[in-house]
């Protein structure tokens, strides 16, 4: 073995020994507890969104058109929680319970475009709003167009309905 | 004045150059911490001010070298050499201060080192006697330094317990001959290798860091010739809560047992221990404001009298980071002594 080998070893030896202390070192992960409350937070959310929409439904809106005016009430609530600065520590707490909601995608856009603001209006603003949230938008396009195909599929192959 | 070379890492100084003068600028969180009567000033507006927090920072390093020059009692024409560094990209914080102080200007990029480096260079400088007098400062902000390198700042992630905070703040320090009263000196300074054990995590500063800590640690151990109780106070830059564990793991598996009165990191010492405060500070405004204002008073009230300061840093950055490469670390050791 040459000796440049034993010094490759030595190093991932080193490496190897290190990711065991860091183990150790790490602090508890609260998997459980985050867990419970992103279920609880995000059940809130949800809860209160329903509030909204049985509300709409008794100011004229009907079950066909109800949803938008939803969804938009929603965001801007989020988006008034995140320019106040207090979204983001509800989120600490709450983590994927104010994530995964459509106030965790206001969210997302919200904060990018007023931490890109001292940029300007165009290359900042405008060029930084999707930093976080495109990916979501990207994969959301992908994935429905994969749904599609399959679903397209199905039905020139003569299966029924799903 | 002269720079001894007590190995390939060390130099010591003889006779030393001294810290004339000092000033340390604070943010909101760290005024709110145990250290925030030794601070020069506190700033509870992140924006300083001014239009964005690139801005602010640039404001409160600039504070802190105006300070700095005033408590050493000189002129500003009498400083020959400015070192200064900060995390921002293209290290536009310093470049910028530099710009408006008119000292002769060197930038330096350490990440969360750099206070110390910054040190060094200006210890060198004038030990060697290329310099009268020498400026070294560095800076970090919470907000710019989240938006650069992680997310939007109001963004709603939660971070986890191993991620540290950046400290929003600048140090300061004049180096030049000692006069006669009793100011701490620079006797030596111990410049640190890159040390990289494959950490990837991002949110794990500490545990990339440590390597490089010891590394450092020990190199200036040995070239000195001494053992950790040589020092009061030996204080680590910026490894957190969890840095600091497994820098005393992997000192006791070089065979180095170090007091837990011994060490300290401010990163723990600079925010309280609270669940909010996640795994403690960083950055490099961590350890130079924790030595420009609370070990420097530490010293000249008398409860210190050898301070080993090692300031550590990642050498990542956002786009090394999405290129799943590992992060380096790195670390510098400085000793102050009241002779």
């Amino acid at each position: 073995m040459s000796r440049v080998d034993s010094a490759a070893e030595r190093q991932q030896a080193k490496e190897q020994v290190y990711q065991n202390l860091q183990k150790n070192a790490a602090p508890p992960r609260h998997l459980l507890r985050n867990c419970l409350n992103a279920f609880w937070t995000g059940g809130l959310i949800c809860l209160l969104a329903q509030g909204v929409q049985s509300w709409l439904l008794t100011q004229g809106f009907n079950t066909e058109n109800v949803g938008a005016p939803t969804s938009a009430v929603m965001i801007f609530l989020a988006v008034i929680l995140t320019s106040c600065g207090v979204y983001d520590r509800i989120s600490q707490f709450a983590g994927a319970g104010t994530a995964v909601p459509i106030t965790g995608f206001a969210n997302s856009m919200c904060s990018a475009a007023l931490e890109y603001r001292s940029e300007g209006f165009v290359l900042g603003v405008g060029g930084n709003m999707f930093k976080v949230a495109g990916p979501v938008i990207v994969f959301g396009a992908v994935s429905a167009f994969i749904a599609a195909i399959a679903a397209a599929l199905w039905y020139t192959l003569g299966g029924g309905a799903i | 004045m002269s720079v001894l070379r007590a190995g390939r890492q060390t130099w010591v100084f003889d006779p030393a150059p001294g810290l004339l003068g000092a000033g340390a600028v604070a943010g909101k969180r760290e005024g709110e911490g145990p250290l925030a009567g030794d601070f020069d000033v506190i700033h509870k507006d992140p924006y300083v001010g001014q239009k964005s927090f690139e801005a602010a920072e640039q404001k409160l390093l600039e504070e802190a070298c105006n300070l700095a020059v005033r408590h050493s009692g000189r002129g500003r024409d009498e400083i020959d050499l400015h070192f200064s560094g900060d995390l921002m990209n293209q290290i536009t914080s310093s470049s910028f201060t530099a710009r408006s102080l008119g000292i002769p200007y060197v930038g330096l990029f350490g990440a969360c080192s750099t206070s110390v480096e910054s040190l060094a260079m200006g210890a060198l400088a004038v030990a060697s006697g290329a310099a009268r007098l020498a400026l070294c400062s560095t800076s970090s902000h919470t907000n710019a330094a989240e938006k650069q390198f992680r997310y939007p700042n109001e963004y709603g992630s939660q971070k986890n317990g191993t991620t540290q905070i950046t400290v929003t703040g600048a140090g300061a320090f004049v180096l030049g001959q000692p006069g006669a009263d009793a100011v701490p000196v620079v006797t030596s300074a111990t410049i640190g290798r890159v040390v990289d054990l494959n950490v990837t995590d991002a949110f794990n500063m500490g545990a990339a860091m440590a390597p490089a800590a010891c590394d450092c640690l020990l190199a200036h151990l040995r070239e000195r010739n001494i053992r950790p109780d040589h020092y009061d106070l030996i204080l680590t830059g910026d490894l957190g809560w969890v840095g600091s564990t497994l820098l005393h793991d992997l000192l006791a598996a070089e065979g180095i047992f170090l007091p837990q009165n011994l060490h300290k990191d401010a990163g723990k010492m600079i925010f309280h221990p609270a669940e909010k405060n996640l795994a403690g500070g960083s950055g490099c405004g961590c350890m130079a404001v924790t030595a420009a204002g609370h070990i420097r008073r530490e010293m000249a009230r008398g409860s210190l009298r050898r301070v080993l300061l090692i300031a550590t840093g990642a050498l990542l950055s956002p786009l090394s980071v999405q290129q799943k490469q590992s992060i380096p670390g790195i670390a510098h050791a400085i000793s102050w002594e009241v002779l």
